[in-house]
């Protein structure tokens, strides 16, 4: 695009205005200055293309669980084209003749049908289940970073708390969207969510039977509910919250890690546009490549193999989604305790584990960073993380509760661990009663040591540089940094910022050139 | 060293974006250089990538037009889309101005005149509206209350039923004959010792009613042997047959499973056990399970076909609030 070229200024004036005066127009600008006239966007559009994303890899677990939300909205969609959430019986005489003649509802009909009839609907069903789990185990890892380095201290509290419910949200949807083809392994799972309802004192009797249509398997009605809560309640609230979770980061701007030229008042990385929007465009589709490849080569949730949902059969080996391990797992291990008195009955073995258990798990969660303001009496603004082993005590407290939710999970295997070590189903059990509370205390203590020891040791985990430890007369060990060579790391050059102008890119500069042609420059 | 030349913004202590002469850069300035040392070769990479997408896209439109195979599918739109992106990726990492590039923070805080002026608006200029009107406050309070009261009415009440007595009635009853899921009577010669078959009460087919009635019999002895789980139900096993309600007791799972060298029923929800023969009335032993199974009395007609002496005598299922018998 040639426009007619301007009169060159001559001076190479570093102000704006001079630049201004020499930019030629664009059709970009007349086409904005339309916009900016009846909205005024140029400036905060300005301001957001400038925004600054740090380049650490940590920051992609956070970017994986968006783009695995998109396909989750993507493909569910295409789903809700075929499934049919109604309990109603039907006798499938469809593609997959193994089940033909069997007595099904037409939720199971449905899905069964996605899956053999709907071309691409296999690769799209299993693509939308991998996502779910993609989703909800990138949020949690994307949480443990944010935990382990600090970044939900002040000012970040509140998007902290945004995190935490879309992470117990991103799990009940999770749990309601396996629950709808109503295989016999789905909806075994609804009937101990029933058991649960049902568990609460006081009113759960009737929170079962309202929610369920009546008595377990109700109405009919769970399959239907189950599915708006699904497709559109959960996702609407979950999309409102992603929405208030990225608003909140632009407006508090990112963390990033203490470095060269890195301070509380700054932001390092590159800017939205174009450098960060190429890069994470790019993931978008690699996110949704993996998904995809895994729908079409990882088989995920074979309903078919599980037959349809009938209340007086079961199947061995019941498991539910890897992200509801930590629930069933309490619930195996949990003592047998149940009160029978003065005309009730409260079943604390399964309203412990399946209720007051999540419960006080989100609410630890969620009030955290105050719980932990409260303990070390930090109340600043930090915008600068902290490395896991400078914060020994946090760092050990978070792995000892991820010690502790993973012991639950193994725990959900019982059965199946005491028949691969052929030991018996009561001391694998009574090995977790004990064992998911002594591993994460061994695991937190361990930590903390760990995190002592290095933060003694300079330049660890970078090894960019050769050490040299030197024993001294009196027999003390100590470490010495040897000179930097040449070529050891790359220096960094100090921050710019965000140039909105650039000179010498249409060829106005001092060198001359083709208008409009990028002349590749040697790095110095 | 950067060629950015703005004055040092103030904006930090102000609150507010920073006046400050937007910066400039010169096009040769180090850090619009791309990161790549090699950019031409940088770009053959992203080129080739981006074409392997394009291939990929093509081969995934192509076998969907010849039918459709999933693993194909998979393999072609998967790689095809992972190509694409990891060389627009690249393309941005490798060949986009290295940077660094940083902007600044700026108090996020309002100045305290600011926090005073939106406290007094909502405080006072919000007063003025309640100010000696106490009484409209009182209603359109009560009034908001009410209305939330009500509106839960549709939204919570129209679910379902209450739970009137349905919890502690199943359509077990006395002579109520035994049939398997296919509505076949279960006669005394059926199963052989070791056996198990779930079985209903003759005349309640729907799901709702399996659900709640599913029992689970099994013969743990031969003819005439009647078995006696407890003193208190001497004549309620006969024939070597037992009748358990097959709901655990822990979270509701039919107990599917006898195995009958050890005399137990395993629920393979959480793995409960439970003991059952000749005084074993179905004790939890193992696992979260709180209760015994109840068990149905049963006896066997003139022609020879099972039935119950009575109901349950206790509600099945796990436990809720309103139980009442341990
Ligand atoms: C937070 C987001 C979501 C999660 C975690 C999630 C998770 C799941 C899971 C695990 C399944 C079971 C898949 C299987 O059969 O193996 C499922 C099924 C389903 N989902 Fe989602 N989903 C989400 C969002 C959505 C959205 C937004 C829609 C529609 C607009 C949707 C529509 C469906 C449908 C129709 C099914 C049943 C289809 C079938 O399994 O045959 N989902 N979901
Ligand atoms: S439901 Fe039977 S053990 Fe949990």
């Amino acid at each position: 695009m040639s426009t007619s070229s301007s009169s060159s200024s001559s001076s190479s004036s570093s102000t704006t205005t001079g630049s201004l005066s020499r930019r030629r127009s664009t059709p970009v600008d007349s086409g904005l200055g339309w916009l900016d006239d009846r909205l005024g966007v140029a400036k905060g559009g300005r301001i957001f293309m400038d925004k600054i994303f740090p380049d650490h890899w940590s920051f992609l677990l956070g970017e994986i669980a968006l783009y695995s939300f998109v396909v989750l909205l993507a493909t569910g969609v295409f789903l809700t084209l075929y499934f049919v959430p109604s309990a109603a019986q039907t006798v499938y005489h469809g593609v997959y003749k193994p089940l033909d003649g069997v007595k099904m509802s037409e939720a199971y009909a449905s899905s069964v049908n996605i899956s053999f009839a709907v071309r691409s609907g296999l690769v799209i069903r299993q693509m939308h289940h991998w996502a779910a789990d993609v989703f909800i185990g990138s949020i949690a890892v994307h949480m443990c970073r944010i935990f382990f380095t600090g970044a939900f201290r002040k000012p970040r509290e509140l998007n902290w708390i945004v995190g935490v419910s879309l992470l117990f949200l991103a799990i009940v949807n999770g749990f309601l969207g396996y629950s709808l083809p109503d295989d016999l392994i789905s909806g075994t799972g609804i009937r101990i969510a029933y058991s649960i309802l049902l568990s609460i004192p006081l009113v759960g009797s009737y929170l079962a039977t309202l929610v369920f249509g009546g008595v377990f398997p109700g109405d009919g009605s769970i399959i239907p509910r189950f599915f708006i809560l699904h497709v559109l309640i959960l996702p609407a609230i979950i999309a409102g919250l992603i929405g208030a979770h990225l608003f909140m980061l632009v407006r508090q701007k990112h963390t990033q890690f203490p470095g060269h030229g890195r301070t509380e008042d700054n932001v390092v990385g590159s800017p939205m546009f174009p450098t960060f929007m190429a890069k994470t465009t790019g993931f978008l589709f690699m996110v949704t490549g993996v998904l995809w490849a895994l729908g079409g080569l990882a088989q995920i949730n074979p309903i078919w193999q599980f037959g349809p949902y009938v209340p007086y059969k079961i199947s061995y080996a019941v498991q539910p989604d890897w992200y509801m391990g930590w629930l069933d797992g309490a619930m195996r291990i949990m003592p047998s305790w149940e009160f029978a008195g003065f005309g009730h009955t409260i079943p604390f073995m399964v309203f412990l584990p399946g209720v007051l258990f999540p419960g006080l798990t989100s609410i630890l969660f969620i009030f955290w960073p105050f719980i932990e303001q409260k303990l070390t009496g930090d109340r600043a603004e930090h915008h600068l993380l902290d490395r896991p082993r400078d914060r020994p005590r946090r760092t050990a407290v978070g792995a000892a509760f991820l010690a502790f939710y993973f012991m639950l999970f193994c725990a959900s295997s019982t059965d199946v661990l005491a028949n691969f070590f052929q030991v018996s189903l009561n001391v694998v059990l009574w090995t977790f009663r004990f064992v998911v509370f002594i591993v994460p205390i061994i695991v937190g203590l361990f930590t903390y040591r760990i995190c002592l020891d290095m933060t003694g040791v300079s330049h660890v985990g970078k090894r960019k540089r050769a050490v040299l430890i030197v024993r001294s007369a009196t027999g003390e060990y100590t470490t010495v940094d040897t000179e930097a060579r040449p070529g050891d790391g790359h220096h960094e050059l100090e921050p710019m910022l965000v140039p909105g102008f650039i000179e010498g890119l249409d060829g106005d500069g001092a060198e001359g050139g083709e208008p409009g042609v990028r002349r590749v420059v040697r790095r110095p | 060293m950067s060629d950015v030349t703005t004055d040092e913004p103030g904006g930090l202590a102000e609150g507010h974006a920073p006046k400050e002469p937007l910066p400039l850069a010169s096009f040769d300035d180090p850090h619009l250089q791309p990161l790549a040392k090699q950019p031409a070769r940088a770009e053959g990479v992203v080129g080739i990538l981006l074409l392997l997408g394009l291939l990929g896209f093509a081969a995934y439109g192509a076998v969907y037009w010849v039918g459709g195979q999933p693993q194909v599918e998979g393999i072609s739109l998967g790689v095809g889309l992972f190509c694409f992106g990891f060389g627009l990726s690249a393309w941005g990492k490798y060949l986009l101005p290295q940077g660094p590039f940083m902007e600044k923070r700026h108090k996020l805080a309002s100045s305290d005149d600011e926090r005073a002026a939106m406290a007094a608006a909502i405080v006072e200029r919000g007063g003025m509206m309640v100010k000696r009107r106490s009484f409209l406050g009182g209603i359109l309070g009560i009034g908001g209350a009410v209305m939330g009261v009500v509106l839960a009415f549709p939204l919570l009440r129209s679910l379902g039923p209450v739970p009137a007595k349905t919890f502690d009635v199943t359509n077990w009853h006395k002579g109520s004959r035994l049939v398997d899921n296919l509505g076949r009577p279960v006669h005394v010669a059926d199963l052989e010792v070791g056996g198990s078959l779930t079985v209903f009460p003759e005349g309640y087919t729907s799901e709702e009613a399996m659900a709640v009635d599913q029992t689970i019999l099994i013969r743990v002895a031969g003819p005439d042997v009647d078995v006696v789980t407890e003193p208190s139900r001497a004549t309620w096993g006969p024939d070597g047959y037992l009748a358990f309600s097959k709901v655990c007791t822990h979270a509701g799972c039919p107990v599917g499973l006898f195995q009958h060298q050890t005399l137990q029923l395993l629920c393979p929800c959480h793995q409960s056990l439970f003991n059952v023969g000749q005084g074993r009335p179905a004790t939890n032993v193992f696992g979260p399970a709180p209760r015994p199974l109840p068990q149905l009395p049963l006896y066997v007609d003139e022609s020879g076909f099972l039935r119950s002496q009575a109901g349950y005598d206790q509600p099945i299922g796990p436990g809720f609030w309103e139980r009442t018998t341990t």
